[in-house]
């Protein structure tokens, strides 16, 4: 077998993960199992899902009644306006406001953070956290909040951050939604109709697989956890297909060289002793119960919310004629909305969908291979 | 934004670790989450290792693929 895959976990490992040869295998296996008239949907909730979805042109390879569809799996595009004008509204306080690259165009209720940095406000794009508490360290005289947003993945690191103590010049906006939670809401959408999830990856790997039980025992709904090489998705719809195929729902894990049953224990630990679950708003979804990271009580003093007294109750999250909200719940694909690539482009986004570079509008338009 | 790249450990101080992501990408990066060694493999987030490579399983996994490849078509 002159094309058996090897291992050696570095570049050329990722590159493995790619094999085309491969790829074209497990389609014709997709194609082998999948219902002949009966349209399948598939629901996956992780921007980078869609990113090699998309990017890879995996679609192109499912027969045309098997559907996969982007869910709420975009940590930036989710956070709503109110966040946005809060992050904003510290800024103008003379905060210096850190945060992910992805997060400066979102735009809030009156402006993004990019615009109120070019109206003077000191806005300062990091790699992570870290880098936003050495920023504080080296300018003792200015405030320095860190805007956390991200799901379960980035969590952990801000709360390793709090609990070690940062300087008296640091604070944290925390804008942490948890997945689990926008998962159960898609099986409330009536005619949304998912035929099973292809869970996130790098989710499970702090979370693990238990939070995803309840899908196939209450719901009956196929779940696979995958990664995100090419053949990790492909892998993931030909189990989800094969559970659809023998009718018995159940709980697989595709991505078992990351993604461990109990997750990452240490970083659970960390996340519950730094954070308490509360419910909140999520742009284009509304209020979902148990969604959302607070700092507990007793880190107050690092709660930037408190410590400038800035809370805002609503904002403007979707303008007149953007339909980010049914693109985040996969109602409708990017290019069904009237202002896809039209009004609404990577230059000058209008809705949070076409800001990150993992909002679905955002993949779709850069890539020339989304269509079947 | 969950976007997490595997890396090899090339050394540790502390709760730091130098890392090496291939093609001469060397970064440092928190390890406090994981419990690692020189020359494993971390996976990395936002400048922390969120989790260990399980060099076990990743090997299982392409056994699963290669056995696919091998029999072909159902």
């Amino acid at each position: 077998m002159n094309n058996e895959v090897k291992v050696d976990f570095g570049m050329t490992e990722r590159l493995r993960f790619r094999e085309p040869e491969l790829a074209k295998k497990i389609a014709k296996k997709i194609i082998k199992i999948a219902p002949k008239d009966e349209l399948i949907k598939f629901c996956h909730v992780c921007g980078t899902h869609e990113w090699t979805i998309t990017h890879y042109g995996l679609r192109s390879l499912l027969p045309s009644n098997i559907e996969v569809i982007a869910g709420p799996g975009c940590p930036v595009c989710i956070v709503p306006a109110a966040e946005i004008d809060e992050a904003v509204q510290i800024a103008k306080k003379g905060v210096v406001i850190t945060c992910f690259g992805d997060v400066l165009r979102v735009p809030g209720s009156q402006k993004s953070l990019l615009e109120a940095k070019a109206e003077g406000a000191d806005v300062r794009i990091v790699y992570g956290v870290s880098d936003a508490v050495r920023l504080a360290l080296a300018e003792p005289k200015k405030e320095f909040v860190f805007f956390a947003v991200g799901f379960e993945t980035t969590a952990p690191t801000t709360a390793v951050e709090v609990l070690k103590k940062p300087p008296q010049n640091f604070s944290f906006l925390s804008s942490h939604r948890l997945i689990p939670p926008a998962m159960e809401l898609l099986l409330g959408v009536g005619d949304l109709q998912i035929d099973g999830f292809l869970a996130p990856g790098h989710v499970s790997v702090i979370i693990g697989m238990k939070p995803y039980e309840l899908f196939p025992r209450v719901y009956r709904m196929p779940t696979v956890v995958a990664g995100f090489e090419p053949i990790d998705v492909l892998m993931g719809i030909y189990m989800l297909l094969k559970q659809n195929k023998e009718k018995k729902p159940r709980l697989e894990n595709e991505y078992s060289r990351m993604v461990k049953w109990e997750g990452n224990t240490k970083a659970l630990k960390v996340m519950d002793k730094a954070f308490k679950v509360i419910g909140s708003n999520w742009r284009g979804i509304g209020r979902l119960p148990d969604s959302a990271l607070k700092l507990r009580e007793e880190l107050k003093a690092f709660d930037a919310n408190e410590k400038f007294g800035i809370h805002v109750k609503q904002g403007k999250d979707i303008l007149l004629g953007c339909e980010c909200h049914l693109v985040i719940i996969g109602k409708i694909k990017p290019d069904e909305c009237p202002m896809f690539m039209k009004a609404c482009t990577p230059q000058k986004p209008v809705g949070a969908c076409m800001v990150s570079s993992e909002g679905t509008c955002r993949v779709w338009a850069t890539t020339s291979t989304r269509s079947k | 934004m969950c976007l997490a790249i595997p890396a090899r450990v090339i050394s540790i101080e502390g709760d730091k670790a130098q890392v090496d992501f291939g093609q001469g990408v060397l970064k440092g990066v928190n390890i406090t989450l994981v419990e690692t060694k020189v020359g494993g493999y971390v996976l990395v987030h936002a400048g922390y290792a969120i989790q260990t490579v399980d060099e076990k399983e990743a090997l299982e996994t392409i056994d699963l693929w290669n056995e696919i490849l091998s029999t072909g078509i159902e």
